[in-house]
């Protein structure tokens, strides 16, 4: 590897925006391969890599659509690349069909979605209203799809590298599910991890092409068997549950003495942070459980905060979408509150507050029911 | 005594499931004697469409790919930029390739990419039942033109080669028949100096074959080659629409 490709030593401090600290991100941990589509507010994504790659020898396409896009990783993908697309809602619903093939091709790669306000063409104000489309697989067919929610540039930049290994070691694609504040806002972060040499990567046992000396692969989606796609179909479920046993991250803040305990991820947990900063300077305790996987989801973790605290505030930029995961893990051991800003609106730190507060005072409520403290 | 005739290596043993009289495996052995002829099996990928033609992965003896309805040479375009040694071709009907796949077909055509494309015009959709293609002649019944294709209603049939011809992107596209012998050895020439083109790094090539479709026309193999002398070669014209390798 020619050592002028690295461009950051690991640990140095830079100053990048969180879509570009993912764009380098993904370099680093030995993306060689893009195709995308532009779209607010992901495009400084496609913007760096389209010189970036260039450096590296790798290959940037701005394709004709998303729908193009997505079978330019499902080629890339099968010749054992790392592989790479962004986009953000409407585009990502484009992708689905795509995303649907290589899931049940059990092919590696990754995507980001830097999530807009929605439903339709909404707008390219940050939003989290694509939870449902990111962890329930999103396409057509019985997939899961891993789900990273970075919350700060630092992790945009970081997450590529776990993400790639996680993706290869269970063969199976692995999203970053960002918002537009996360990929617009510029703040300091180091890489934490060394620049990949793609040369060091090891080559894969199931990807086509030069089949000397062996038996011709087929890399398939087809399955006209019942019985062989009904196993199929088993095959990926075990594969899920080993990941969900296997890979569950989240982050615990000010949990051990809390009354009421906030989930939120990307975004809303930034601000939650604040509110609980400030609810604690004035005796108020308030604690923070952030997935940063959305799928697999950390459902223990939260059951057993639940039991513990009593009391769970989910706080989204959508309508409730997490809250119902959260419901699920609480399954009826404490109560569930929900406070969510759709739109592209972004809730400020006094407002979580004032409604954790209000939660708080709260009496009589029927464990397991969300309640939703909007406003309405 | 000297052997004359076999399966070509580029094939595998399975029989194929074609009907009587459809032009896929004429074609498909086509490209079996071509990679044998070029030497290129083991670093040869094949593309599956959507279609009649989807168990082509398990006709073809070489890594292959079974992709979505249209999106082979969007899958193609991912294969070569990784691999540019790798020789790719995908095998696309006309609803796969004139209908879904349009936008996927006109710009990696655009953008020159170095792949070779099949595409089997036999003007219906096969495998769902006969239903309208793009390529759909004026006045033919289909499932879905119970009373024939009018195009003030349904459009007007789709000229592929002549289309992609305009474009600056495509180094050789021509247009073939495999009705007839005389047809079929310049099918064979075709095909093969395309994959050759791709070997030698050319760029794009597309080979459009009109093939019979007996089943899907409901007429008997040999009225279904008539057919396409009678119909439709007079709508698309044989020949090649562009060849950059005959510009001085």
């Amino acid at each position: 590897m020619n050592p002028d490709i690295i461009k950051y030593k690991t640990g140095e401090k830079i100053l990048l925006k969180g879509n570009e600290a993912f764009a380098e991100g993904t370099v680093r941990a030995g993306c060689r391969f893009f195709a995308g589509y532009p779209i607010t507010p992901q495009n400084e994504i496609p913007e760096y890599l389209s010189w970036r790659l260039f450096e590296v020898g790798g290959t940037f396409i701005q394709a004709e659509s998303e729908v193009s896009a997505i079978n330019m990783i499902y080629g890339a993908a099968s010749c054992g690349a790392r592989a790479l697309t962004s986009s953000s809602g409407p585009g990502i619903s484009l992708k689905q069909e795509g995303i649907s093939y290589i899931a049940s091709a059990e092919l590696p790669f990754l995507y980001a979605n830097v999530m807009r306000g929605g439903p339709g063409l909404g707008n390219i104000a940050p939003c989290q209203s694509d939870y449902f489309q990111a962890t329930r697989g999103g396409g057509h067919g019985d997939y899961r799809i891993i789900v990273l929610a970075p919350d700060s540039a630092y992790e945009m930049g970081n997450f590529p590298k776990l993400a790639y290994d996680t993706a290869e070691k269970y063969r199976n694609p692995c999203m970053i599910l960002a918002d537009g504040l996360i990929g617009q806002m510029m703040e300091p972060l180091e890489f934490n991890f060394d620049f990949v040499d793609v040369e060091k990567i090891p080559s894969k046992d199931y990807v086509v092409g030069n089949c000397k000396g062996r038996e011709m692969r087929v890399i398939n989606t087809l399955h006209m068997s019942t019985d062989i796609l009904e196993k199929h179909n088993w095959d990926l479920y075990r594969k899920y549950e080993k990941i969900k046993a296997e890979f569950t991250l989240f982050e615990e803040k000010y949990t051990d003495d809390a009354d009421i305990i906030i989930v939120a991820y990307g975004t809303a947990a930034r601000i939650s942070m604040a509110a609980i900063m400030k609810g604690r300077e004035q005796g108020i305790k308030i604690g923070l459980l952030r997935p940063i996987t959305l799928w697999p989801f950390p459902e223990k973790i939260i059951s057993q905060l639940a039991q513990k605290v009593g009391k769970v505030l989910a706080v989204e930029m959508n309508t409730g979408q997490l809250v119902e995961d959260v419901q699920m893990a609480v399954n009826g051991k404490a109560e569930v509150y929900f406070y969510g800003r759709p739109g592209g609106n972004i809730p400020t730190g006094d407002e979580i507050l004032g409604v954790a507060k209000d939660a708080l005072k709260m009496k009589n409520v029927e464990p397991g029911k969300i309640n939703v403290l909007n406003k309405l | 005594m000297k052997r004359v005739y076999k399966r070509p290596e580029g094939l595998s043993k399975t029989i194929m499931r074609y009907c009587p009289g459809c032009g896929h495996s004429i074609v498909h052995r086509i490209i079996g004697e071509t990679i044998d002829e070029l030497g290129i099996r083991e670093k040869t990928i094949a593309i599956a469409p959507v279609g009649c033609s989807v168990f082509l992965y398990e006709y073809f003896n070489c890594d292959s790919i079974q992709v979505a309805h249209g999106r082979a040479p969007a899958v193609s375009t991912g294969i070569k930029r990784v691999n540019p040694e790798l020789i790719v071709f995908s095998y696309q009907g006309d609803g796969d390739l004139a209908a879904i796949g349009t936008a996927e077909l006109i710009h990696s055509a655009t953008r020159g990419e170095n792949f070779t494309i099949i595409f089997i015009n036999n003007a219906i959709y096969g495998m769902t039942g006969g239903q309208q293609a793009p390529t759909t002649m004026p006045g033919q019944k289909t499932t879905t033109n119970p009373y024939g294709r009018d195009p003030k209603l349904a459009g007007y049939p789709i000229r592929v080669s002549e289309m992609l011809a305009t474009l600056d992107g495509p180094v050789y596209i021509e247009r073939t028949a495999v009705n007839k012998a005389v047809n079929v050895l310049k099918t064979k020439k075709a095909i093969k100096k395309a994959f050759q083109l791709q070997v030698e790094k050319k760029g794009f090539s597309l080979i459009e074959v009109l093939a019979p479709c007996p089943t899907g026309w409901g007429i008997s193999p040999l009225k279904a080659c008539e057919y396409v002398d009678k119909v439709m070669i007079p709508y698309y014209p044989l020949g090649v629409y562009k060849d950059l390798t005959q510009v001085k």
